[in-house]
């Protein structure tokens, strides 16, 4: 009975694992197609899409503004993002719950929305569709999720940690560059990955926002016109390896972290 | 004589609508040891944090060696303070934690490095120099703390309940290395605790509060035999509490007169038909005989714990069945729940208390 | 103990602007600006709620939201029941040592562009993809299926992404009950299903919710699945949206719809806030 229920337990978790793989696999397999069209039969292996894609100027220049994007307004919703935390978890505001409720309202709205609200308003007051623009609207969607990672890592103990400083004659500038920024890293630095991953692959926001120059989630939009094609799948199999590569950084500096 | 190092005069401290301290006033020795006992929202953590300058008074002013700090910071304070959570810099190794204070003061890095390491040979850790505080344990932990926060020469050291996340056996060990490193360094301690036990055995000087007030203060010694309050005779050590009301005072001896019979004591200050309350400590109960002088009459004993050096006997007394005795047997007796035995104590054994 | 620190008043205020600031002027000021925006008549400048009208009169609109709904609600319901068993089997049967790689690589699409995901569903459900040529190649079927450009093709799409974020959510919440309760059960005589349906489910139960939620508000708000899988054929509120402002350039409508989607999730939102609420007490 026990074992009856392990072997349907494995089937089922093997049956969602293809589920989640298959249209990764096929995405990767069909980006080495040697024809024209990635369905079957498969022609490949070749590598002349990739070689497409890395010397179509559009689609590297749309790359870096993604990089470009993803990480200045990553830099400012995780510095907006601490400052606020530090401020919230530090005094007592009036209104204190209220505003920290404001702070983190845009995480309940979805990007659709805020997307267009900026554009109404940009419309309005006559800001140019830029990647500015884009990029104002990336930091209201990661501000919040800065703001939470951070400010649930402020506890008694990091208070506590923060007040020995200070009676060890440590002015208020020091405290903060010697002891809140550093002990706080992991979360800073979990909190400025997750805006960076956020960004990175948003897409919405950059399409309403942006014309001439874009980012690669829009650039990619534009090659799906063309129905499908290997290209697109080569672009995504890189963007794919790119973020594995990332997420395992990631995951590797974290257990470095943990362990003693 | 000298002025005392701390002069707390009529602190009164609220939080919102809570009335944390009520009117306290407190003198603090040079090279005392100072133990602030009472339990949990008795105002002791609030006194310690308002003397520390992590807390301003709504009333009352703090002078610490002459000079009026009631509204100075922290870092401006001749005072340190040992977190209860230790709050250790978790990024930073033990020996950088302990040269924090003088870094911050401007002192060279070798002076610095040379003094952090002088600090834990003190508490006994001079081997840690290079280690990471989550390398250590609690009470290596506790070390550090202690000796981060005396290697700024301050001149009172506020300690926050620091045996309170150890195990017992470590706290009492920790408990006599505090009292040598106070004795060594000299520095005026100032510790909070709600264990009496650990209260009896480092105070010079020990303040016993509850609800924001201060019961009593003096010698432990003092403190313990004659309790100046029933919240001090009954949290510091254990009594049986008999009430009673005065019949007669008669030049310097009262009357009184309990429902467990009459008891004459040497005091004059009350009048006829004052209430007094009397404390007898357990240690001074004697069962079985009249042989202490005053009758307390029978008593019927409810439950004998076994205590090892001794056995705790609670018995009602067959007079009032509303008071209960608490006395100590020795560990050889052969007293049984069920037994009706006789109450008596020595008069001056008998603690009168203000109530 | 509180860490109220009473000296100055402008430290704390000069921290929290900024985020305020950019908060009130590229959040709420937006907002302010779509809600006047709406109530805009397309061609003169009076005030009107004649777009708000519009959506209740215009039957097609109308099934745009109902569409909007029934998507949500099928991959709500479809994403919990698929996730709930694949993350009580990483839980439960995959040895601790194994767990957190098990996870990571059963997220690990997660991680890739939402575009390139969509785009990797159409290939595999496309007129001569994948699985229409296997079917067919197999001699199962002798014409290949309907499957992109399909309600299916939406909620497949749909499915995919949710069943990674709520087995992530649902694993936190099976993991982080304490394994006490477990032997508690059965230490009072309750068999391994027992155990399951009367401690293990209502204690997750909770965390479900947010996770349905969750999925609720990313699902309905998605512009992109719908669009590259389910195709014009069928249309639901952001490709409505989308239109309005592609096409035609209608601000003021796009506008009063936005507000109408954005009005029926936080009812959900509260209804939602509101039976959690209930479950704590």
């Amino acid at each position: 009975m026990r074992l009856a229920l392990r072997i349907l337990g494995g089937l089922y978790a093997i049956a969602i694992y293809g589920f989640i793989f298959l249209p990764v696999v096929v995405l990767v397999l069909f980006s080495l197609q040697a024809t024209s069209f990635p369905i079957p039969p498969f022609t490949g292996p070749s590598l002349r899409w990739y070689e497409a894609v890395l010397t179509d100027t559009r689609l590297t220049a749309a790359l870096v503004n993604s990089l470009l994007v993803a990480s200045l307004s990553s830099l400012v919703a995780v510095t907006l993002g601490f400052l606020s935390a530090w401020g919230f978890a530090r005094f007592v505001l009036p209104g204190s719950a209220l505003l920290r409720g404001l702070i983190t309202l845009p995480l309940t709205v979805s990007y659709l929305i805020i997307g267009m609200g900026l554009l109404v308003l940009f419309n309005w007051v006559g800001v140019p569709k830029s990647l500015i623009a884009a990029g104002i609207g990336h930091v209201v969607i990661n501000l919040p999720l800065c703001f939470a990672i951070i400010y649930s890592q402020m506890g008694d103990h990091q208070v506590n940690i923060e007040r020995a400083a200070r009676d060890l004659g440590a002015p208020e500038w020091k405290v903060l560059l010697l002891i809140t920024v550093p002990v706080l890293a992991p979360a800073i630095f979990a909190a400025f990955f997750l805006s960076m991953t956020f960004s990175w692959d948003e897409f919405v926001i950059s399409f309403l926002l942006t014309r001439f120059d874009t980012t690669l989630p829009v650039e990619i939009w534009n090659l799906l016109r063309s129905g499908l094609n290997p290209k697109t799948n080569a672009v995504g199999s890189l963007v794919f390896a790119v973020s594995i590569v990332l997420v395992l950084l990631f995951e590797l500096t974290l257990l470095r972290r943990k362990k003693p | 004589m000298s002025a005392p190092l701390v002069d707390i005069r009529a602190v009164s401290h609220r939080f919102g609508e809570h009335l944390a301290l009520k009117d306290v006033s407190l003198r603090i020795e040079p090279g005392s040891y100072t133990i602030l006992l009472g339990p949990s929202g008795s105002g002791k953590t609030t006194l310690l944090s308002i003397l520390g300058g992590f807390v301003r008074p709504s009333e009352g002013k703090v002078f610490i060696r002459g000079e009026d700090c009631t509204t100075m910071p922290p870092a401006r304070r001749p005072t340190t303070t040992v977190f209860q959570d230790y709050a250790l810099f978790p990024h930073m190794s033990v020996g950088n934690n302990v040269g924090f204070g003088l870094r911050m003061r401007g002192v060279d890095g070798t002076t610095r490095a040379a003094k952090a390491r002088e600090a834990l040979a003190l508490v006994g850790l001079a081997s840690a120099f290079d280690k990471k505080p989550h390398q250590l344990s609690g009470g290596q932990r506790q070390r550090v703390a202690l000796a981060r926060a005396l290697v700024v020469e301050p001149a009172v050291l506020l300690l926050d309940e620091p045996l309170g996340a150890l195990d017992l056996k470590l706290r009492r060990q920790m408990q006599d290395e505090l009292k040598a490193i106070q004795k060594r360094v000299g520095t005026a301690f100032v510790h909070v605790t709600h264990d009496q036990e650990e209260a009896m055995a480092l105070a010079d000087h020990c303040v016993v509060m509850n609800d924001g007030r201060i019961e009593d203060e003096g010698t432990p010694e003092r403190v313990y035999s004659r309790p100046a309050t029933r919240f001090s005779a009954t949290f510091m050590g254990e009594s049986t509490i008999l009430a009673g009301t005065v019949a007669e005072a008669t030049g310097d001896t009262l009357l009184i007169r309990t429902r467990c019979g009459p008891v004459s004591l040497p005091g004059s200050s009350l009048p006829a038909g004052a209430a007094v309350a009397l404390a007898i400590r357990p240690e001074h109960i004697v069962l079985g005989s009249d042989a202490g002088g005053v009758r307390l009459g029978d008593a019927r004993v409810s439950d004998v714990v076994f205590q090892g050096s001794f056995k705790r006997v609670l018995a009602t007394s067959a007079l009032d069945p509303s008071l209960g005795f608490i006395a100590k047997a020795p560990a050889a007796a052969g007293i049984q729940p069920g037994d009706t035995v006789a109450v008596s104590c020595d008069s001056q054994d008998i603690i009168m208390l203000a109530d | 103990m509180n860490s109220s620190t009473r000296e100055g008043r402008a430290l704390p205020w000069a921290l929290v602007t900024p985020a305020l600031g950019w908060t009130l002027l590229f959040f709420v000021l937006p907002f302010v600006a779509m809600g006047l925006s709406s109530l805009r008549g397309s061609g003169d400048s009076s005030f009107s709620l004649a777009n708000y009208s519009q959506f209740f009169a215009n039957p097609a609109y109308w099934q745009a939201m109902v569409n909007s709904l029934e998507v949500t609600a099928i991959v709500t319901v479809v994403s919990v029941l698929l996730a709930y068993p694949f993350a009580w089997i990483l839980a439960e049967q995959v040895p601790e040592r194994w767990q957190r790689a098990a996870l990571m690589l059963a997220v690990l699409p997660f991680w890739t562009s939402y575009v390139v995901r969509s785009y990797s569903w159409l290939l595999v459900l496309s007129q001569n993809g994948v699985i229409n040529r296997a079917l067919v190649g197999s001699g199962l079927l002798s014409e290949p299926l309907q499957l992109a450009n399909t309600r299916f093709a939406t909620v497949t799409g749909f499915v995919h992404f949710f069943v990674m974020l709520l087995t992530l959510t649902i694993f936190a919440n099976l993991k982080q009950l304490s394994p006490s309760y477990r032997k508690a059960a059965a230490d009072l005589g309750a068999g391994p299903a027992r155990t399951f349906w009367h401690v293990i489910l209502p204690l997750t139960l909770p965390g479900i919710m947010v996770g349905a939620f969750l999925t609720f508000v990313l699902c309905i708000g998605d512009y992109i699945t719908p669009q590259i899988l389910g195709g014009n054929n069928e249309l639901v509120m952001p490709q409505l949206v989308m239109m309005q402002i592609g096409r035609r350039g209608d601000f003021p409508l796009a506008s009063a719809l936005s507000i109408i989607l954005m009005a029926v999730v936080t009812v959900a939102y509260l209804a939602c806030a509101r039976w959690l609420k209930i479950e704590r007490t």
